[in-house]
């Protein structure tokens, strides 16, 4: 199969968010504007510099996950699992019913299952080796996710893992459509990430680009004159991609959208004097999609809140799109940039946007005219949405872009 | 170090602890001659149950322990002729 006129189509969504579990939870909550950063609790941060999370309050694992799977499973994979059940339940899909060689698993992630890895280590550093669980050989790994939502469901057909930060989690998408393009009909994808733990939360700081702010409405503050950097949050989306053949054939739920083009680009190595690539990964984007600027009815931000990259992001957005030229949000204002998690859950809100034709807000913005973008602060806004394009950059240069589409029929 | 013969309530507190037990099996039923496969436990499931069977009753397990012993009978059995032999009782 050559691929050519093969459409990828979301069928099933699956998300966790710190602002909601599921996703009429987490749509309603976004279309109101509510956010679900706050103080840390799953560990006192009074001795770190960055305090605020969007923390997942209202998962528990216990009710979504048999007994055998807790003792070898991190937080971050607990999620997912329950993620990808969510999805495959929303899809119609009983993989039992389907051939298992024909069900692939791919998924980005950022750091790994960092709270399993941060007990085992203690144990391996206080009290020796024979005290580190069989299961950290496996429960801390990159690809641990899609392995056991893999085992879990019986879907063995191509499987793998995307590792480049926060575009992982488009570049994974970008991956299942390949599979998908080459033959296989359904594969789940997307990320979910969580590493809130004293481990994890080090880590991160390490980029110097946390917030330091105590106050959860003014920490996490992208295309703002006041931004100070980010909230680290968890959580993310799995989807279910379908070939729209085999999502017909099955009499599949009207998808959701398309998955309609993608492009990504490296930045050039820091001091040569050449410039960044997002621009270039959206322009891919938008060709590899058929579609003109003007074909886009919003932007979904990768939104760093960190000064320069957030000038580079609204120079890129200007450059294709023009001053002003198109709406753009960020929605992860409200839930903190979950790593590899956060474009699933952006392509997650970009097709919600498709359905109900609302642009989420970004919440606690006051944008800084300078960077000349129509960012949708405050309310939702009504608007007909048939295209969106989710940016998505990951620390060390990785730019990433994807166009979500109505599908046409 | 634990002073007592390793007891199937021994065996079933460490496989619940280590790894967890499977929904579909009664762990308090008389399991004592149904192979581990059948309760749900891996070979990684074993190896975590052996590790903490050794921190626990201070013993070095070989390896074949885990390997040939296929009941928790079985499992008992050699892991008290260790703990004997190592005079941990």
């Amino acid at each position: 199969m050559s691929g050519a006129g093969v459409r990828t189509v979301v069928t099933g969504l699956g998300v966790a968010a710190p602002n909601g579990c599921g996703v009429e939870a987490y749509w309603a909550a976004v279309r109101k504007g509510t956010s679900g950063i706050g103080r840390v609790s799953r560990f006192d941060p009074a001795q770190y510099p960055a305090r605020l999370a969007g923390e997942i309050t209202d998962f528990v694992a216990e009710d979504h996950l048999p007994g055998r799977l807790l003792p070898q499973t991190d937080r971050m994979t607990r999620i997912a699992l329950a993620s990808a059940d969510w999805a495959l339940a929303d899809a119609g899909v009983d993989p039992r019913n389907l051939p298992e060689y024909g069900m692939g698993v791919i998924t980005a992630s950022s750091s790994g299952g960092f709270e399993f890895g941060q007990r085992e280590l203690r144990a391996l550093w206080s009290k020796g080796g024979r005290h580190v669980s069989a299961y950290q050989s496996f429960a801390w790994f990159y690809a641990v996710n899609s392995g056991q939502i893999s085992i879990r469901n019986g879907m063995r057909g191509p499987s793998g893992v995307v590792v480049s930060d926060q575009a992982g989690g488009l570049d994974a998408l970008a991956q299942a459509r390949r599979q998908i393009r080459k033959g296989t009909g359904l594969v789940m994808s997307g990320a979910v990430d969580a590493s809130i733990c004293p481990w994890g939360w080090v880590a991160q700081m390490a980029s110097g680009r946390l917030s330091t702010s105590e106050d959860p409405e003014r920490a996490y503050l992208p295309f703002d004159a006041a931004a100070r950097g980010h909230v680290p949050g968890e959580g993310g989306a799995l989807l279910v991609l379908e070939d729209l053949e085999h999502a017909r054939a099955r009499q599949a739920r009207t998808p959701y959208g398309e998955i309609a083009g993608y492009g990504s680009a490296m930045d050039p190595r820091p001091g040569s004097g050449r410039p960044p690539t997002l621009v270039r990964a959206i322009e891919l984007a938008l060709a590899d999609a058929g579609a003109a600027p003007e074909d886009i009815d919003v932007v979904f931000a990768d939104a760093a809140a960190v000064p320069a990259l957030d000038r580079i992001e609204a120079e890129a957005v200007s450059r294709v799109f023009g001053p002003r030229g198109v709406p753009v949000t960020a929605p992860k204002t409200m839930t903190g940039r979950l790593y590899s998690g956060a474009a699933p859950l952006d392509v997650a809100a970009a097709l919600l946007a498709l359905r109900d034709q609302v642009i989420p807000p970004s919440v606690g913005v006051t944008p800084d005219p300078g960077y000349a973008l129509d960012l949708v602060v405050g309310a939702e806004r009504a608007a007909p949405v048939r295209s969106a394009l989710v940016v998505a950059r990951g620390h060390g240069g990785f730019n990433s872009a994807l166009v979500v589409r109505a599908v046409r029929t | 170090m634990s002073a007592h013969e390793f007891t199937v309530a021994d065996l079933k507190r460490i496989l619940r602890e280590g790894a967890g037990a499977d929904e579909g099996v009664d762990l308090d039923g008389d399991i004592l001659d149904t192979d581990f496969e059948s309760l749900g436990y891996d070979s990684l499931a074993m190896l975590e149950t052996g590790s903490r069977i050794e921190r626990e009753f201070g013993v070095t397990l070989d390896d074949e322990v885990l390997t040939e012993a296929e009941t928790p009978r079985a499992l008992i059995e050699a892991v008290n002729h260790v703990v004997v032999r190592s005079g941990a009782v």
